[in-house]
């Protein structure tokens, strides 16, 4: 692209002069210095890296999947592979006239289901509030959950999302990525599944090698002619 | 230390140490970064004799759940040496020293770390020493940084370290083990490159106010050599066959 990217560890030096601070970097005296390993970007204003390690950390409008733990009288929680658990609030899927004596948690979610949902707020003063009340959101009823590292869920989907595109129309599989690193993975056909499984296992492993995406074609095409 | 009787020669005439190094030589030193599956960040290092692995999780969860700081997130070192890491089998119980390590350790690490991000969490470090040949503090800290980058946990710096020292009336770089038992003075330096700021600075020993500033120097030296190592590793690990993008 340009030659202003580069390999990062904390404590480099990414840029000196009037740039904006933004993600993994702080400015130390007129320094911007990188806090994680990754890749630097710089803009025209403003300096960025994108880390190549380390958890989720739950944004405001993120789809995540997540699996319910437990529950109380008023609400669940949810793993959603972070450091802080979601919060699901009761009236999010009973609706309004939701009340704590007459309807009982488990008959909606029990402990165990995995969910789609998205993040409604998260200000880490708190646990983080997430909402199934949207389209596509809810129980996840079937499918494969396959776990990668959330750092590498941009390269699964891909520019414009050229990679998750590929994989699913060439083993014809529905895959939701959540942001969390979780992604479930739903396919009529038990063959395109494990393949589907495979491809994002791939560039789960391999998210560093260039012409991924044809690579993963070539993988997917050729498994299906053996 | 005053210095034991021994007859073993720390220095010869020709300036070469009772391991065959020179004053201003380190020992090997290699670093490995990850390698522990199950960990969030791991690193494995070789100092000398000295081997340390270190596993790192989190930010995660604080049990107990009044040790957590609704500010800033907490980070919890435990040194704990394993009982064949000595020529006698040591306890594995937390002795008074390893509970000092673990302090020292958690101390010079907690300049770099930027944990205000993750409150209500904490970062656990366990480094484990599978064998002790001297020193074993600051190579410790120095797999421990490696570890903590590896984990993507967010750092102002990484923190190299090394030791500095007295034997026979001069000062040598990287302290061993006969010569920490036998020689006049340890210093330990813990030392952030890029920012120039020392996190760790402990002394075991008598030195002169000329002595003691260049004790600190040579040790900075020592972590400057650490640390292109420590970058080495996280460089191998992420790095390597990524085509130029």
């Amino acid at each position: 692209m340009d030659n202003k990217r580069k390999y990062v560890i904390p404590g480099d030096v990414v840029t000196t002069g009037p740039y904006r601070p933004e993600q993994n970097v702080i400015l130390e005296g007129n320094k911007i210095i990188s806090t994680t390993i990754g890749i630097s970007e710089i803009y025209d204003d403003s300096v960025k890296v994108i880390s190549l390690t380390g958890k989720y950390l739950p944004q405001i409008n993120d789809l995540v999947i997540g699996k319910v733990i437990s529950h109380s009288s008023l609400s669940w929680e949810l793993d959603i592979n972070s450091c802080y658990v979601g919060f699901l609030p009761a009236q999010d899927v009973f609706g309004r006239d939701f009340s704590a004596h007459a309807d009982e948690l488990t008959s909606r979610l029990k402990s165990g289901d995995l969910v789609a949902a998205r993040i409604a707020n998260s200000d880490r003063t708190r646990d983080p509030l997430i909402t199934i009340a949207d389209r596509d959101l809810g129980k996840i009823d079937s499918g494969d959950l396959v776990e990668i590292s959330p750092s590498k869920v941009p390269r699964l989907i891909g520019k414009k999302g050229s990679m998750i595109q590929t994989i699913e129309n060439a083993t014809e599989a529905t895959i939701t990525i959540g942001q969390n690193g979780w992604v479930v993975v739903t396919c009529e056909s038990h063959e395109g599944l494990l393949k589907a499984k495979k491809a994002i296992q791939m560039v789960n492993e391999q998210a560093h090698v260039a012409n991924l995406t044809d690579q993963v074609k070539e993988m997917l095409e050729s498994k299906g002619e053996s | 230390m005053g210095g034991r009787e021994s007859t073993l020669v720390l220095l010869d005439e020709n300036g070469i140490r009772c391991d065959g190094r020179k004053v201003d030589e380190p020992r090997r030193i290699m670093i490995k970064a990850g390698g522990l599956k199950n960990a969030d960040g791991s690193a494995y290092i070789e100092f000398g004799d000295n081997k340390i692995l270190v596993g790192v999780f989190g930010p995660r969860d604080v049990h107990p759940k009044h040790m957590s700081n609704t500010d800033t997130g907490i980070l919890r070192v435990r040194y704990h040496m394993e009982p064949f890491s000595v020529s006698e089998r040591k306890n594995p119980a937390p002795s008074r020293r390893e509970i000092e390590i673990s302090k020292v350790i958690k101390e010079a690490l907690l300049p770099a770390v930027i944990l205000d991000k993750f409150p209500r969490t904490a970062v656990d470090v366990f480094i484990e020493v599978l064998q002790a040949d001297g020193g074993t503090r600051c190579a410790a800290l120095a797999a421990a940084s490696v570890a903590l980058a590896d984990a993507g946990i967010p750092m102002r710096d990484m923190v190299a370290a090394c030791a500095a020292g007295k034997a026979a009336d001069t000062i040598i770089l990287d302290v061993n083990n006969e010569e920490d038992q036998a020689g006049q003075a340890d210093m330990p330096v813990g030392y952030m490159p890029n920012l120039d700021k020392i996190t760790l600075l402990q002394l075991d020993g008598v030195l002169s106010p000329e002595e003691f500033k260049k004790c600190v120097k040579v040790g900075i030296d020592g972590c400057k050599i650490v640390y292109e190592l420590q970058k080495k590793a996280l460089q191998e690990k992420y790095f390597q066959n990524r085509g130029d993008q």
